[in-house]
């Protein structure tokens, strides 16, 4: 049917529900139906990146998948990583590092971010690099970022030893 | 996006029957290409059927002298499967060469064939390979499949199921990508099968293509200096912001080289 549906999910290990048409994206659901403003829209066709969260623990971009799509599927935002009072290491890394300036696009780097750390512990500049490749920043120049994201694997790291 | 009414079928069957009884159907496969056109409202369809449900569309296996790919495998799953890279190396650096990691998390086989792509990676790949794509009423030869910019030989309401690539001798995969959207601009797929070359290019035309006369000077000796002196002609291929035609032509013969050379590193 054209008409919505309810839509239920796990989003942040919490059950969700939320009224959605077809045509809806994922992303616009999150931030129209759940309130979760923390998923950035900025490109809206599968270009830039803001929007990325994870999926069943795989990063995709929101803006590529329709809200239907996502039922009974766990997702993970950026509301989900970490608050002002327990960060996540990669947040903590970032701010330390200046790894944002607008922070437009820092929801969408840090998920894409949590996928490579956790994949793939201990990465090279090069898969740092080739991770954030999905995603765009107009401020930094991406340099901050490669060192936030190389610190906070160095402090992950230790926390797991 | 234009309002449609939204299938998710469990099975391969209620697919076709959901498809049939649709004037204006359309398969969903990751929807890393057809979501964004519908949302431009490039496109657009009364009913979508989505195949993301359907698990046995999706998985590799290692078939005697060929290895299997299900319509709905991720790109993902290609790059890390340990069957394509034993028998076919230069199939998971194709896969692994598709858009970002985004992309190859969502982004099929089967729906990268069927969008068929003017720079899309796999095309290539089954061409160069020689592979046979499955669909839900026949076998078509990739030499066959592809017909046109974003044609292919499929008939209406034909699901791709699986394809399947032969196990060369050897084989290589080269790509100059664009830096931003890591489309091909051009790139190139080569196989070694008994003494016979296939030589597949995408990027450059309004679809992959072969190119008889290097397939010709590699049969004979399978290196990339057997080519020297062979230039394609810019007539006809692809021109835009990134490349023109001659610049194109020009990055076929390095291209060719530099999977020839991949192959034989292998």
């Amino acid at each position: 049917m054209t008409t919505p549906r309810t839509v239920e999910l796990v989003v942040n290990g919490e059950h969700r529900a939320g009224d959605a048409e077809p045509r809806m994206l994922l992303s616009d659901f999150l931030r129209e139906q759940l309130g979760l403003t923390g998923t950035h829209v900025g490109c809206e066709h599968g270009v830039c990146g803001a929007c990325t969260v994870l999926v069943n623990g795989e990063a995709a971009r929101s803006c590529l998948m329709l809200a239907v799509q996502a039922a009974g599927t766990e997702v993970r935002t950026i509301e989900g990583l970490g608050g002002v009072d327990d960060m996540h290491p990669l947040q903590e890394a970032f701010w330390e590092k200046h790894g944002l300036q607008c922070g437009f696009c820092t929801p969408g780097m840090l998920m894409t971010a949590v996928e490579l750390l956790e994949s793939t512990p201990n990465p090279s500049l090069d898969d740092i690099r080739e991770a954030i490749s999905s995603n765009l920043c107009r401020c930094t120049g991406y340099q901050t970022i490669v060192e936030a994201v190389q610190a906070a694997a160095e402090r992950m790291q230790g926390e797991a030893q | 996006m234009y309002p449609f009414t939204y299938h998710r079928p469990a099975s391969l069957d209620d697919a076709k029957a959901r498809l049939s009884a649709s004037e204006d159907g359309r398969p969903l496969a990751g929807g890393m290409s057809l979501l964004p056109t519908m949302r431009f409202r490039l496109t657009s369809c009364a009913d979508l059927v989505d195949l993301n449900g359907i698990e046995a569309l999706a998985g590799i296996e290692r078939g005697d002298g060929h290895v299997r790919i299900g319509a709905m495998t991720r790109h993902a799953a290609v790059v890390e499967s340990p069957e394509v890279g034993e028998a076919i190396p230069a199939l998971a650096a194709l896969a692994g060469s598709i858009g970002d990691v985004q992309v190859r998390n969502r982004g099929t086989i089967g729906g990268s064939i069927c969008f068929a792509d003017p720079a899309a990676d796999y095309p290539a790949g089954l061409l160069g390979l020689g592979a046979t794509v499955n669909t839900d009423r026949r076998a078509i030869a990739a030499d066959d499949f592809f017909t046109g910019l974003y044609e292919t030989a499929l008939e209406d309401g034909e699901i791709v199921v699986s394809v399947d690539f032969p196990v060369p001798a050897r084989a290589g995969w080269a790509k100059f990508g664009n830096q931003a959207s890591r489309f091909a601009v051009v790139a190139v797929m080569v196989s070694l099968s008994g003494g016979s070359v296939r030589l597949a290019v995408t990027g450059a035309r309004s679809h992959v293509f072969r190119v008889p006369e290097m397939e010709q000077a590699l049969a004979g000796d399978f290196s990339a200096e057997a080519m020297d002196g062979i230039a394609v002609s810019s007539e006809g291929l692809n021109e835009d912001l990134h490349a023109d035609k001659d610049y194109r032509a020009h990055l076929i013969g390095v291209m060719a080289k530099r999977a020839v050379r991949d192959a034989l590193a292998q």
